[in-house]
């Protein structure tokens, strides 16, 4: 998959990637801050992909071992940043929304 | 079968960035994670299909006990202790970036060297590697911080040429490993380099300031996962990197901001040390304590209450009964409003989080922006756990560290009541002026047993 993503196509995906992630946070209220902080912790979780693809890939001992912690921590940022995010998120209700519970 | 692992992976990408937008407003946030989550599923799903992989036994074991550890820690964790959890996760994220490069470095030095390794793929995996090991050594240290395992900020002569040094031996080895070459020897060398660095750079940054570290730390890892994605050839990975990466400079910022902190005197400089003489001041007026009852009465009998909590609060773990108590207030007909400084609590947004916990709907939640405005009209400010960001110093004071700091003017309000422990000075160690006003009580006793007799008192009425 190396070929699939090269040179100056690499720059625009990148360009644009920040250019989304500016323009998300931007309106962003101060209540939401923590959350937020955690809900972006959660998604470079993505970490997990690469992890297992290096782990994947792996073929001497060191780089079995060194990929084996790639995927152990990388899995720990994904579903520990979910779980903290999800639990914190649970907790916004209005007034209205209370009143139905 | 490649295509169709394209495919998952861009739509789980569009779940990441819709998510996220769904998590900036109150009204959808939940459905915003678990948006990114079932994208984060199908992602991961989907790269066991990737072809020409090994190790599935490794692989699956890794995942089961990482999701086990931080499931079980996840779900355990008290709301006070959020901060710190995050730090711990974006460190392993961080960690999980560079221990991705060491891997692709060692296989460039083994005997069966991967000549597919164009130069600038090189410089990447060492980038990466940089930024996403100081963030795993900085995150743990600020974890370990705000933990209360290290308590002190600690600092030594020359603490900033010697972690210069330190950064210029990261480097050096880096650039080494870049275009040089890149022995197992040197390879071990610029990853303990590099550890070294991010414990240096953040022991000595105080608890308060740990909020914007720990942000900080956040943007260096989705840029560290991005780099790591341009190595892997992995466009989900770039682009989740990297939007978490120009979001949390952004979040960095807004904090920073927020605590009228440069983030150049975050990480350089540091708070309190620079001599209290000038800081220096007399405060006119006295202490003048009031009892619950009396407290009690006079919130019961006001048209406007608001109640500004701090982080003091939180340890007492007051806020239910505060919540509590704002309800019989609302029921007396009493219009009772929180108001949130934005660094209350341990990071921004943090105390609503804790106010969310305990009931508190966030339509009476209002921001500095919001309710400054309104403290001219209010009867009785309730300042509970509350210190330097209510202190009038930092609007008439020049010489005062906390100087332009954005304060709430519970100062304006008609009475101002603060629960306070004891009669010492804030996390600052800065005198408040607020204390002394003609229109200020104090009401001595930990926040939970005064908010207790605040409700009895206004039973009894």
């Amino acid at each position: 998959m190396i070929e699939t993503i090269s040179g100056i196509s690499a720059v625009y995906i990148f360009l644009l990637a920040a250019f989304a992630g500016y323009e998300v946070i931007a309106k962003v209220p101060v209540i939401l801050h923590t959350p937020l902080m955690s809900g972006s912790n959660f998604i470079h979780g993505i970490v997990l992909v690469g992890a297992m693809i290096a782990l994947g890939r792996a073929t001497s001992n060191t780089e079995q071992v060194i990929g084996f912690f790639a995927v152990l921590l990388a899995a720990m940022n994904a579903v520990g940043g979910y779980v903290v995010t999800e639990r914190m998120l649970e907790m916004f209700k209005s007034s209205r929304e209370k009143k139905n519970d | 079968m490649t295509n169709l692992i394209e495919v998952v992976y861009f739509v789980a990408v569009a779940l990441f960035i819709l998510g996220l937008k769904r998590m900036s407003s109150p009204r959808h946030a939940r459905q915003g994670i678990v948006w990114a989550g079932a994208g984060m599923v199908a992602a991961t799903i989907a790269t066991f299909f990737v072809s020409g992989l090994e190790n599935f036994g490794l692989m699956i074991a890794a995942i089961l006990i990482g999701s086990g550890i931080a499931f079980v820690s996840g779900k355990r964790v008290a709301m006070t202790d959020m901060p710190q959890m995050i730090a711990l996760y974006n460190g392993m994220g961080g960690g999980a970036a560079a221990a991705i490069a060491a891997v692709e470095l060692f296989k460039m030095s083994g005997n069966h060297a991967d000549m597919s390794h164009s130069m600038i793929i090189v410089q990447l995996t060492v980038l990466g590697a940089v930024i996403g090991t100081i963030s795993f050594s900085g995150s743990l240290i600020a974890f370990a911080k705000l933990q209360g395992w290290l308590r002190k900020a600690i600092r030594f002569p020359y603490q900033q040429a010697f972690n210069m040094a330190v950064f210029a031996g990261t480097i050096g080895a880096g650039v080494y490993l870049a275009f040089a070459g890149s022995e197992v020897s040197m390879i071990i060398l610029f990853f303990v380099l590099a550890l070294a660095f991010g414990v240096m750079v953040t022991i000595p940054i105080g608890g308060a300031d740990m909020p914007v570290v720990i942000s900080l730390f956040n943007a260096l890892t989705g840029l560290a996962v991005a780099f790591e994605g341009f190595v892997l050839g992995n466009a989900a990975m770039i682009i989740a990197g990297t939007v978490v990466g120009a979001a949390g400079t952004l979040l960095t910022q807004l904090m920073a901001k927020a605590m009228n902190r440069p983030i150049s005197n975050v990480l350089f400089g540091s708070f309190g040390s620079t001599g209290g003489g000038s800081a220096e001041e007399e405060v006119d007026g006295s202490l003048k304590p009031i009892e619950a009852s009396d407290a009690a009465v006079m919130m019961a009998f006001a048209e406007k209450v608001i109640i500004i909590p701090g982080y003091g609060m939180a340890v007492a773990q007051a806020q239910h009964k505060i919540w509590e108590m704002s309800k019989q207030l609302i029921e007396n007909g009493v219009d009772v409003k929180f108001a949130i400084h934005p660094v209350a609590g341990r990071m921004p947004g943090h105390m609503n989080v804790l106010l969310a916990e305990a009931g508190v709907p966030y339509d009476r939640i209002m921001d500095l922006d919001e309710i400054n405005e309104d403290f001219n009209t209010t009867d009785v400010a309730l300042v509970i756990g509350a210190n330097d960001v209510v202190n009038p110093v930092a609007r008439s004071n020049p010489d005062s560290p906390i100087y332009g700091m954005p304060i709430l003017n519970a100062d304006y309000a008609k009475n101002v009541i603060v629960i306070k422990r004891g009669k010492g000075a804030g996390f600052s160690g800065i005198e408040n002026a607020l204390f002394y006003g003609d229109n200020t009580r104090m009401l001595y006793g930990d926040g939970q047993e005064m908010a207790s007799q605040l409700i009895q008192g206004i039973k009894e009425l």
